[in-house]
């Protein structure tokens, strides 16, 4: 099976911290392999096209922002 | 007039006079009151004021108000873009994603700025504690001149034309990106009424816990000042009579951004002993526009240039509006 990427793309508030528990949760709790980062420059943020943080990345595309979102709901996220 | 906060005046009232027979003109009744009414009041307010700003604020993604102010002309684009940003959320972190994103759907660089200097004034930590503090009145005023001034100072720049001092690469990100811009806007399904009260209660649970000890904290000094510092003091350092009251509020008030809600009841003290509500007003504006920390982050797209400008029109129209408001007050 292959590595996921995923990023956390938050300036490091609380809430990104968070967010970045919450998927390590939801990697563990699924048993996967993963590689998170955590992107904390507002420019590489932009890039991908965000504009309210945190938002989260699963290979490449984001998949939610503005928003903690719940270890469950990743894990339905990474299983699509 | 009818009093919302009657009850908690009264509540604090009784537990100052009848349990602790205490006098509530006396140092200590007094300072107590003041604690025993504030906290309970602000606490509360905070919560159901970021319950409900959080649960509608889940309508207005970023993205949907991009969608609205795309193509809008100025001035009439500005005032829309401040209005909006009475009501979004923000925080000092997502100021450079909005501020690329706004310039890459083709948003004029001066009605970005309205929207930029309004959603960070207007917020609920702020209007909460002008409202529980000094009264709806006031909070009205407030928002009213901060719009005002996030058209103003937004068209001002709008008209300046600067483009040429926002970093470069933001235009370059603009021509490459523009298109898939377009396409990923409306892939989110809409959230359920259930869900949206779930991010109203997240958000205004993550404002009460990172609040609450400043507020306190606040409070407790605020009550000190309010039971003991004499009343000529403050009329004295901080009153109608001493002209430089409002710069020297502002210049304060730039470093204090994350103690707002502590800051505030002190100058809830201080008001009551004379000091004059523009110098608050002013205050609180260059504590909630002109943080350190939001110029240091919007430093990575603007040229120094603009942001001088930037922090210069802003300093300028806030002062104003404290001299303006102790004139209209006086």
């Amino acid at each position: 099976m292959k590595t996921i990427k995923i990023e956390v793309l938050g300036t490091g508030c609380k809430k990104c911290q968070q967010l970045e528990a919450n998927a390590k949760d939801a990697i563990a709790a699924l048993n996967l392999e993963a590689e998170i980062l955590h992107i904390t420059d507002p420019i590489e943020i932009a890039k991908r096209g965000v504009m309210s943080t945190p938002a989260l990345t699963i290979n490449g595309k984001v998949v939610s922002k503005g928003k903690v979102t719940a270890s469950a709901e990743i894990q339905t996220l990474l299983q699509a | 007039m009818f009093d919302p906060f009657y009850p908690f005046d009264w509540l604090a009232t009784q537990i100052v006079t009848r349990l602790l027979g205490l006098s509530e003109v006396s140092h200590l009744g007094a300072s107590l009151h003041f604690f025993l009414y504030d906290v309970p009041k602000v606490l509360t307010l905070l919560i159901a004021i970021s319950f409900i700003v959080g649960t509608f604020q889940s309508f207005l993604e970023p993205e949907k108000v991009r969608h609205w102010l795309a193509g809008k002309r100025t001035f009439g684009g500005n005032i829309l873009a401040a209005l909006v940003g009475i009501i979004t959320p923000f925080c000092s972190c997502s100021a450079v994603p909005l501020f690329i994103g706004f310039l890459e759907a083709g948003i004029p660089l001066g009605i970005t700025f309205s929207y930029l200097i309004s959603a960070p004034m207007v917020n609920e930590v702020a209007v909460v504690l002008l409202w529980g503090l000094f009264g709806l009145k006031v909070t009205l005023l407030y928002i009213g001149f901060g719009v005002g001034l996030a058209i103003a100072a937004g068209y001002t720049i709008g008209r300046l034309k600067l483009e040429k001092w926002v970093e470069p690469f933001v235009w370059e990100l603009q021509k490459s990106r523009s298109v898939a811009v377009e396409t990923e806007d409306f892939e989110s399904t809409p959230l359920t009424w259930n869900q949206r009260f779930q991010e109203g209660w997240y958000q205004s649970s993550q404002i009460l816990q990172s609040v609450w000890l400043y507020v306190v904290v606040g409070i407790a000094i605020g009550a000190g000042i309010h039971g003991y510092v004499p009343t000529n003091l403050v009329t004295q350092l901080a009153g109608a009579n001493n002209p430089l009251a409002v710069p020297i509020a502002v210049i304060l008030g730039v470093p204090l951004y994350a103690n707002i809600a502590g800051v505030m009841p002190i100058t809830e003290a201080l008001v009551n002993k004379g000091m004059p509500l523009g110098t608050v007003l002013a205050f609180t504006m260059a504590v909630t526009a002109l943080s350190f920390p939001e110029m240091v982050i919007l430093r990575k797209v603007l040229r120094p240039q603009l942001l001088a400008v930037f922090i210069s029109l802003m300093t300028l129209g806030i002062i104003g509006i404290g001299y303006l408001f102790n004139a209209l007050l006086a």
